[in-house]
């Protein structure tokens, strides 16, 4: 089981949920991938989406300012 | 199984589903239309793309401007239509400045290019179609498309293949 980083804090819509779900693909099962992202669309909709597609969010952390951290397994 | 068949398969089960007809060549509408495609996909849906009329330059192999088609008339056509690199804006294109003055300020404010929207629409496994009646008037064959375009259709089986989902027309 491998965990993988992804820092979407300066993407903007759609390539947040584009590159989210990309490098979740690339991942094998039991993977975790350690999302930064920010507060807004990207907070509110990242880890609904990916728990609609099935995958798990094991946690979202507030990191600083406007930063957060979302880990989800596949 | 062929792409069509499986299209119209994924179509039975629950996976929400959005259908584009991207008919316009222009810049932005493309932009558009390769935003929502992939941010749909991103999300889950299963999405398909009926590229027609203008629509076709966005997936030609050419992406310039060059003599693409079959016959006097359509090669010209095929010219001055151009392929993704040279679809221009809507509006105050700017004898084609402007699509550069967007890209430019696309990637200064870390927004994904045309480009870069449609290199995420083909990972992501959008199904692209072309129109069989635009490519017959143009003089265009699938070989003159990138390889990702999965078939050539018709409006009946577009409307098949969009059936209980989303579909917009830009």
């Amino acid at each position: 089981m491998s965990t993988v980083k992804l820092d979407i804090t300066r993407e903007h819509c759609p390539m947040t949920f584009v590159k989210t779900k990309i490098e979740l693909s690339k991942l094998k099962s039991g993977d975790v991938l350690e999302v930064l992202l920010t507060e807004g669309e990207p907070l509110d909709n990242v880890p609904k989406s990916v728990t609609e597609q099935g995958f798990t969010v094991l946690e979202v952390t507030h990191i600083e300012g406007q930063v957060h951290k979302v880990v989800i397994q596949k | 199984m062929g792409t069509t068949e499986f299209a119209l398969k994924n179509q039975q089960s629950d996976q929400k589903k959005l259908s584009l007809i991207s008919f316009s060549g222009d810049f932005d509408k493309l932009v558009a239309t390769f935003t929502l495609a992939t941010g749909a996909a991103a999300v889950g849906y299963e999405v398909n793309i009926f590229f027609t009329f203008w629509g076709l330059d966005a997936i030609k192999k050419k992406q310039g401007r060059a003599f693409v088609g079959k016959g006097f008339l359509p090669k010209l056509f095929g010219f001055f239509m151009g392929g993704l690199r040279s679809a221009p804006v809507s509006r105050l294109n700017f004898l084609g400045a402007s699509p550069k003055i967007f890209r430019y300020m696309m990637r200064k404010n870390n927004v994904a290019t045309l480009e870069e929207l449609v290199d995420a629409a083909k990972v992501l496994g959008i199904n692209l179609y072309a129109c069989e009646m635009a490519m017959h008037i143009l003089g265009l064959q699938k070989s003159d498309f990138i390889h990702e375009v999965k078939d050539v259709l018709g409006v009946a089986t577009f409307l098949k293949i969009s059936d209980g989902g989303q579909t917009l027309f830009i």
